[in-house]
C-alpha cells in the first residue's frame, strides 16, 4: 500500500476527473470516426481489465471468469434492447446489477469451500464461463443464431454515433479507475491485499475474508457487467461463440499480469499497451505476428518481471528508503489496554470448557478445561504431539472446535468465525512467523490495527503500528518487507502484531523455539512487558528456562488432555508429567531426575 | 418387430461406443497433462498447442506419402526434446504454477501463429488408407481410426501406470512430488527426472496429436476447443494418476455422445463443464 504515501489523497481521483473531462472533448476536433473505435476499445479493455484486478489483483483469486460476468452483461443489454426495446441507456444499470447478481451467487458458493484458490478457482471460474454460455445458446435469450442489434437506434451523445460508445467507456473508465484506486487505499484494500498474501493469518487478524471477497467479486462483476452492456450495442450483433470464450480472461489476465496486478494503475497500463499492439499488428495486416508478439509478450513478463511493468518501474525510481520515524519512547504505549472488558475481579478472562478437536478421527482435544486469570502468565507446557498448539488454534478459531465452549468476557468463541474472534480482543502468534510477504512490516502491523484493533484508516493503523513497533524494538525496519528481516526479528514482528490490536488476551504459540539464548533473554523481557502494559498472556513453549522464569502457572497437557496444574516448579516434580515427558522409569534404575531444560 | 425402437437402441449403442473413443482421446490428451501437474506441478497450457502442432507434422508427413503410424518414429523423439527444453527453461527461473498456467498460454499463443503462417486458417484433414476401414460388429460400425486411439491410449496409460507404481523411477518421480527437498536429501536426481518427465509428458501430447489428425479435421482455433474438457477429464480423475484421466476421459466423453443424441449436440458442454465444477466444489483437495 505504499501508493497511498507518493499519491496523497484526493489528488488522484482528481487527475483521473481532469484527464477524463479532457479527453471527452477529443471528438469535437473531427477526427475520423476510426479513432473514435479505437479509442473505445482501449477503454473498453481498461474497464475489463481493471475490474478483474479489483477481485483478482488485490486478493490473488485469479479469475478465469471474467468472459461470463462481462458475458452476462453483454447479454442482459441485448436482451432488453431487441425483445423490449429499452432505451440503451437504461440497460446498462440492469446489465451491471445482473453481472453483480451472478458474481455475488457464484460468491456465496464458492468463497464457502476451503481450498479452492489459485488454478482451483481459475478453472472453477472458466468452468462457469462455459456452463453459462451453453445456457444461453440452448435458451431463446440467444437461441443459437446470436442476437442482432441492427435495428437499435445509438443514442448520440456526441457528433457521431461511434463518440457516443467512445463517451460511455470514457465514463465507465474514470468511474472503474478511480474505484479501483479509492479501494487500494482503504482499509478494505488493505484487506484484500492481506488475503492474497495469506488469507488465514488475515482472518486470524480480523479480517472479514469471507465478506471482502464477496464484496470485491461483486464490484468487479457490476463494472464488467456495464462494459458488456455498452459492448452489446458496439458489436450490433452478439454471438455466444465470441462472448463466453477463454479470451476476454486471458487478455485481461495478460493485461494486469504486464501492468502489475498489485497497483492500481497496472492493469490500465497493461490494456494500453496491449491493445495498441494488437491493433498495430492488425493494422499492418499481420495479425498473426501479433498472436505471437503477446505470447512473446507474455512469456517474457512471466519469466523477467512477474510483479508487472509498473512495480518494476517504481522500484527503480523510487527515492532511497527514508530514515525511519523519530524513536520514540519505547515504553509501553499508555493505557494501551485501559479498555479492558467488563468482569468482576477474580473472574477468569478465559474459561474453555470440555473444549473437543478431532481430526478425522484423531483426537488432538478431548475434553480440555483450562482457566486463564485476567493478568497471568499462563504456560501451556507437553511433549509435542500432546494439543497445545491445537489449543491455541481452536481458541484463536483457526479451527472450529468439535465440541466444548469457549468463555471469553460473556461470549462463546467457539461459535464465532476467526475475525471476530479476534475483534473481540484476542490475539495470537505463529510458531512459524507468517508475515504478509508482500507488504512492509509497519503494513504488517497497521493490519492488525486496523481489523482486530478496530481502527477505520490506514492511516490511524500506521500510526498505531509504529507504537508498537518501537514497543517491539523494530522501528527502524518499519519501511522494509519482512523478507529482510531474521528470524529473531520476524518473531517481534507476529509479536508487535499481536499486541498492535490492544488484545486482552494473547496467545503466543512458541515464540522462542530457534533463538539464540541471548534473543531468549530479550523475548522474556518483553513478553513481561507485554503482561506489565495489561495482557494476560497464554503462551506455548518449550524453553523450559523461560517456562520458569516467566509464568505463574503452567498447565501441562498429554495426549489432549490437561495432565496436571499449577505453578510450575511445583508441577515439573510430579511423577505423571516426569512420566509424560520422559517415559516410564524402569522399576531397576534409580528415580529419574526432574526435567529441566529442554523438552 | 419393433422397428421403431430398434434403430433407437443401435442408435445409443452407437453413441456409447463413439463417447468411448473421443473419451479415450480425452485420457490420452489428459495423460501428459495430469502428470506434468501432479508430479511437476507445472500446467501446461502448451500441451495442446504441442498436440495440434504434432497433429499437422503427421498431416504433412502423410501428404508427403508417409504412413502415418511411421511418423511416430520422427514425432516422438522431436517432442521429447521440445518438452524437456520447456521444462528446462521454466525450472531455470523457478515459476510458480500459475504462472507456467501463463507462460505456457504465451507459448500457446505463439504455436498457433506458428501453425496459422504455415498451413493456414483452413480446415486440414489428414488423408490416409486408415480412414477407409472400418468394421461392423454386433450392429455397430468400428472405424480404424478410433480403435488406433482407443488402443494408444490404453496401452500407454497402462505402460505409464506401470512405470510409476513398479519402477525406482516412478517411486522417485512420486517421492519427489510429495516432497521435494526430501526426496533430494535421500539421493533422488530430480533435475534428471524431471526433465524425463517432462519430455515424456510432450511426447506423450504428440502421439496424441497422431490421433488427433486420424480422426479430426484440424484448424489452429481448434486447439482451445479441447482445453476445457480435457482439463474436466484430468480434475475429474485426480493429479498424477495414470489411468485415472482415461476413465475420466471415457466417462465424460460417453455423458456427453449420450446428451447428444438425446438431446442437441450443443447441450455436449455442459455435461464436462458441470461435472468438473462440481468436481471442483466439492473435491478441491483433489487439485491442489
Amino acid at each position: 500500500m505504499s501508493p497511498a504515501r507518493r499519491w496523497p489523497a484526493a489528488q488522484v481521483p482528481g487527475a483521473i476527473g481532469a484527464v477524463a473531462v479532457a479527453m471527452a472533448f477529443l471528438p469535437q476536433f473531427g477526427l475520423p470516426a476510426f479513432y473514435d473505435s479505437l479509442l473505445y476499445l482501449v477503454l473498453h479493455w481498461i474497464v475489463l481489465a481493471t475490474s478483474w484486478n479489483i477481485l483478482s489483483g488485490y486478493s490473488g483469486y485469479f479469475s478465469f471468469g471474467h468472459g461470463a460476468f462481462f458475458g452476462a452483461g453483454l447479454y442482459t443489454s441485448a436482451t432488453l434492447l431487441a425483445r423490449w426495446d429499452w432505451p440503451f441507456l437504461a440497460t446498462l444499470p440492469v446489465a451491471a446489477a445482473v453481472a453483480c447478481a451472478l458474481g455475488v451467487a457464484l460468491g456465496a458458493l464458492v468463497f464457502r469451500v476451503k481450498g479452492i484458490r489459485g488454478e482451483v478457482f481459475a478453472l472453477l471460474t472458466l468452468a462457469v464461463t462455459f456452463v453459462l454460455g451453453t445456457l444461453i445458446v440452448n435458451t431463446p435469450i440467444d437461441g443459437g443464431n446470436g442476437v442482432s442489434l441492427a435495428a437499435v437506434p445509438v443514442p448520440a451523445l456526441g457528433p457521431r454515433p461511434s463518440s457516443t460508445f467512445y463517451l460511455l467507456a470514457l465514463v465507465l473508465a474514470a468511474l472503474t479507475l478511480i474505484v479501483a484506486w479509492a479501494i487500494s487505499v482503504s482499509k478494505f484494500g488493505a484487506g484484500l491485499f492481506a488475503i492474497h498474501d495469506d488469507e488465514d493469518a488475515a482472518e486470524l487478524m480480523g479480517v472479514p475474508t469471507f465478506r471482502y471477497k464477496l464484496a470485491a467479486l461483486a464490484i468487479s462483476c457490476a463494472l464488467a457487467g456495464a462494459a458488456g452492456g455498452v459492448h452489446a450495442l458496439f458489436l450490433n450483433y452478439v454471438t455466444v461463440g465470441e462472448v463466453f470464450t477463454i479470451t476476454v480472461p486471458l487478455t485481461v489476465v495478460l493485461m494486469s499480469v504486464l501492468g502489475g496486478a498489485r497497483h492500481w494503475a497496472g492493469p490500465a497500463v497493461g490494456a494500453v499497451a496491449i491493445t495498441l499492439l494488437l491493433y498495430a499488428f492488425t493494422a499492418a495486416d499481420h495479425a498473426v505476428a501479433g498472436k505471437a508478439a503477446i505470447g512473446l509478450i507474455l512469456i517474457g513478463a512471466i519469466l523477467f518481471m512477474p510483479e508487472g511493468v509498473l512495480p518494476r518501474l517504481r522500484r527503480s525510481l523510487r527515492p532511497p528508503p527514508r530514515p525511519a520515524a523519530p524513536h520514540e519512547p519505547v515504553a509501553a504505549p499508555a493505557g494501551a489496554n485501559a479498555a479492558a472488558g467488563p468482569g468482576v475481579d477474580g473472574a477468569p478472562l478465559l474459561q474453555a470448557r470440555g473444549l473437543a478437536k478431532s481430526f478425522r478421527g484423531v483426537r488432538a482435544l478431548s475434553g480440555v478445561d483450562v482457566q486463564v486469570q485476567r493478568g497471568e502468565i499462563l504456560g501451556l507446557i507437553g511433549p509435542n504431539g500432546s494439543g497445545k498448539s491445537t489449543f491455541i488454534n481452536v481458541v484463536s478459531g483457526l479451527y472450529l472446535p468439535s465440541g466444548g465452549t469457549i468463555g471469553f468476557e460473556g461470549r462463546d468463541l467457539a461459535k464465532l468465525p476467526a475475525h471476530q474472534v479476534a475483534q473481540a480482543g484476542l490475539a495470537r502468534t505463529f510458531q512459524i512467523p507468517r508475515p504478509f510477504a508482500n507488504q512492509s512490516v509497519l503494513d504488517n502491523v497497521a493490519l492488525a490495527a486496523m481489523f482486530a484493533g478496530g481502527l477505520r484508516s490506514p492511516a490511524e493503523g500506521r500510526r498505531e503500528a509504529m507504537r508498537w513497533l518501537a514497543f517491539a524494538g523494530l522501528q527502524d525496519k518499519a519501511p522494509v518487507l519482512p523478507a529482510e528481516l531474521n528470524l529473531h526479528q520476524r518473531k517481534f514482528l507476529e509479536l508487535a502484531r499481536a499486541l498492535a490490536s490492544r488484545p486482552r488476551l494473547v496467545l503466543l504459540d512458541e515464540v522462542l523455539c530457534g533463538l539464540t539464548p541471548t534473543e531468549i533473554d530479550d523475548a522474556v523481557a518483553l513478553v513481561r512487558r507485554i503482561r506489565d502494559q495489561g495482557a494476560t498472556v497464554v503462551f506455548v513453549e518449550h524453553v523450559m528456562r523461560a517456562v520458569m522464569a516467566l509464568t505463574d502457572r503452567v498447565v501441562v497437557f498429554d495426549h489432549g488432555r490437561v495432565l496436571a496444574e499449577g505453578p510450575a516448579a511445583d508441577v515439573m516434580q510430579r511423577p505423571e508429567v516426569v512420566r509424560a515427558y520422559l517415559g516410564e522409569a524402569p522399576p531397576a534404575l534409580p528415580p529419574t531426575p526432574p526435567a529441566s531444560a529442554h523438552a | 418387430m419393433s422397428g421403431f425402437t430398434l434403430p433407437s437402441t443401435t442408435l445409443l449403442a452407437q453413441s456409447v461406443l463413439s463417447g468411448v473413443f473421443v473419451g479415450a482421446l480425452y485420457g490420452l490428451l489428459g495423460l501428459g497433462l495430469s502428470l506434468s501437474w501432479g508430479l511437476l506441478k507445472l500446467i501446461n497450457l502448451a500441451h495442446f498447442a504441442f498436440a495440434f502442432l504434432a497433429a499437422y507434422l503427421c498431416y504433412q508427413m502423410a501428404a508427403m506419402g508417409i504412413d502415418p503410424l511411421l511418423s511416430l518414429v520422427v514425432i516422438v523423439p522431436a517432442f521429447f526434446a521440445l518438452g524437456a527444453a520447456l521444462h528446462a527453461v521454466m525450472a531455470r527461473f523457478a515459476i510458480t504454477p500459475f504462472n507456467s498456467l501463463l507462460l505456457t498460454f504465451g507459448l500457446t499463443g505463439i504455436v498457433e501463429a506458428v501453425i496459422q503462417s504455415i498451413w493456414t486458417a483452413d480446415f486440414r484433414k489428414l488423408e490416409s488408407s486408415y480412414g477407409d476401414h472400418r468394421w461392423k460388429v454386433a450392429g455397430l460400425y468400428v472405424p480404424l481410426p478410433e480403435l488406433i486411439t482407443l488402443v494408444l491410449a490404453v496401452s500407454l496409460s497402462l505402460a505409464v501406470w506401470a512405470v510409476l507404481r513398479h519402477t525406482d523411477l516412478g517411486k522417485a518421480l512420486r517421492a519427489s512430488a510429495e516432497d521435494a527437498p526430501i526426496a533430494a536429501a535421500f539421493g533422488i536426481h530430480q533435475k534428471r527426472n524431471a526433465l524425463l518427465l517432462a519430455g515424456t509428458c510432450s511426447a506423450l501430447a504428440s502421439v496424441a496429436g497422431l490421433c488427433l489428425a486420424l480422426g479430426f479435421t484440424l484448424a489452429p482455433a481448434q486447439i482451445y476447443a479441447w482445453v476445457g474438457v480435457v482439463f474436466a477429464a484430468v480434475m475429474l480423475g485426480g493429479l498424477g494418476r495414470a489411468l485415472a484421466p482415461l476413465v475420466a476421459g471415457i466417462v465424460i466423453g460417453v455423458s456427453e455422445a449420450v446428451t447428444m443424441a438425446v438431446t442437441a449436440p450443443s447441450w455436449a458442454p455442459l455435461v464436462s463443464f458441470t461435472l468438473l465444477i462440481g468436481i471442483l466444489l466439492f473435491r478441491p483437495g483433489r487439485a491442489a
